[in-house]
């Protein structure tokens, strides 16, 4: 028989009570314990019981994914053998270990957490709205949308996001298709289906290069066959129509390398000043203001620093915790966007419901 | 010890949640973790100032040497690259390690320090990194708990 433990503090605040506790849920929710990827408020999508995260538009991966092995199984079928017969067995293995980077990358930058910032918890969505509604008036009124800071001796402003109810942090911003706020959001690429940002950046930028270094790789070695084809006494007509594959690879490629290698040139130079897609077309840190101070207060100023502080730095951990357990005591609120919930003390603001439930909260009511 | 972690079971069992404190982040110095260390006017009745900057102090410290940038996470990073981030799947990353001791250390300071105070810290990774929550816990036998009413807005300086 589970024992029920009726607990005054929010368990998760104590390291010293293991989580599984909890997790036997007792009394009675007769439904098996909730994983926190479950009632995620965000529009994502979860496999693999929380461990791989997708957009819940996932828009045109498939068509990525499949372009990608298509041509490469093409490459490897009609290229290779004739490839391999007259120039050299390299072919085949250097093409193969670029289309399994290409696709891990791939599928590290789609199923990776981009940097998801969690909603507030209405205990801080409420301490907000108190230190900015100070002058303590009984209306209420939409907390002002900007609050200014220093960062490096420049004026950044942060805006206030109404969805997860907090002000984001530098850099973040609120991605509309997947409803969350990302740290340094990038943007949200519907080939990768996924949005590209702090964790993430890394694993899009050897997607993206790897990618070119493949097109590039395919288009050359197809140019290679068919000129060889042709040299051998025939005509070019003669030597496509032995291999029409290669056709539809070059075309394929053809298409692909302009965009893809100047995604690269673009996304280089970015890491390069490190800054992300969204603040350069916003143009915050360019020209809008003139004066010289007004730069990119993240930039370190020197090329090699901000790359290898991009794409070489530390990798901070997701912080939604999608396999984490849902705590019994929690009531998952219909409206609110939180699904975290606590002992509600205090605020007028609060838009949350309570049960009534065994345990004892008749002097939380004190407030 | 034993007496204060006693006290940290008592307060589970005999402690009512009165209020809540938000210790925010401090971006002056760019986007990297760190936490204000001014001293909230709510604990002021409960806690010795040294004693929170102390913790706050300590914590940053944690923070910085996690996001470090420097010969080691190059390596890693240069690592993970070569490997195409497969080795991630069976090496823990640096911040993950120093995100252990933090948790191991925040516990040690509310076992030591807070919850004897009435207080208990919240580690802040579980609050997305935004905030260190200080909850303050009134007695149950004591009444008419004043604490609920402020709306006093956080972190006055003083």
């Amino acid at each position: 028989m589970k024992n029920c433990e009726y607990q005054q503090i929010d368990p998760r605040a104590l390291s010293v009570s293991p989580l599984s506790a909890q997790s036997h849920t007792t009394e009675k929710k007769e439904q098996r314990p909730r994983r926190k990827w479950e009632v995620f408020p965000g529009k994502n999508r979860f496999f693999c019981d929380g461990r791989l995260i997708l957009a819940r538009q996932s828009g045109v991966l498939p068509l990525t994914l499949g372009l990608i092995v298509v041509t490469c199984g093409l490459f490897f079928a009609f290229d290779c053998p004739f490839l391999v017969k007259h120039l050299t067995v390299f072919i085949p293995v250097i093409g193969g270990a670029l289309f399994v980077f290409v696709v891990i990358s791939l599928l590290r930058t789609s199923f990776t957490d981009p940097g998801i910032l969690p909603r507030a918890t209405p205990d801080e969505a409420a301490d907000i709205e108190r230190q900015i509604d100070t002058s303590g008036s009984s209306t209420y009124r939409p907390p002002p949308r900007t609050k200014e800071i220093l960062i490096n001796q420049q004026v950044v402003k942060l805006k206030y996001c109404f969805t997860c109810k907090m002000f984001r942090p530098p850099r973040t911003s609120h991605c509309s298709l997947c409803d969350n706020c990302v740290e340094r959001f990038d943007h949200h690429c519907p080939w990768v289906g996924n949005c590209v940002g702090k964790r993430n950046y890394r694993f899009f930028y050897s997607f993206i290069i790897s990618l070119s270094f493949l097109t590039s790789f395919i288009f050359g070695c197809v140019i290679a066959h068919i000129t060889l084809r042709s040299q051998a006494g025939k005509s070019l007509v003669q030597a496509i129509q032995e291999s029409p594959a290669s056709v539809v690879e070059l075309v394929i490629c053809f298409f692909s390398i302009w965009s893809i290698l100047g995604l690269s040139g673009f996304h280089t130079y970015l890491v390069a000043s490190n800054l992300t897609t969204n603040e350069d077309i916003k143009g915050s840190w360019s020209g809008k203001r003139g004066a010289e101070e007004s730069g990119n207060p993240y930039s370190y100023n020197n090329i090699i620093t901000n790359c290898c502080v991009t794409l070489c730095g530390p990798v901070p951990p997701s912080l939604i915790d999608r396999r984490g357990f849902v705590p019994p005591d929690e009531v998952i609120p219909a409206a609110s966007s939180a699904s975290e919930m606590e002992l509600p003390h205090f605020s007028a603001k609060n838009d949350v419901n309570m049960e009534e439930n065994c345990q004892d909260f008749s002097l939380s009511c004190t407030a | 010890m034993a007496t204060e972690f006693h006290n940290l079971q008592e307060l589970r069992r005999s402690a009512s949640l009165a209020n809540k404190v938000f210790i925010q982040r401090d971006y002056s110095e760019g986007t990297a973790c760190r936490f204000q260390t001014k001293f909230p006017s709510e604990l002021e009745s409960r806690l010795e100032r040294t004693l929170f900057e102390d913790t706050v102090k300590t914590l940053n410290t944690f923070y910085a040497e996690a996001e470090k940038i420097g010969g080691q996470s190059y390596l890693e990073g240069c690592l993970a690259c070569a490997t195409a981030y497969l080795i991630f799947l069976c090496m823990e990353t640096r911040y993950e390690k120093v995100l252990k001791k933090i948790a191991k250390y925040i516990q040690e300071q509310n076992e030591k320090i807070y919850a004897p105070r009435g207080l208990l810290i919240t580690d802040p990774i579980e609050r997305g990194m935004r905030v260190i929550e200080v909850s303050i816990y009134e007695d149950r036998g004591s009444s008419g708990s004043s604490s609920g009413s402020s709306s006093v807005s956080g972190s006055t300086a003083r």
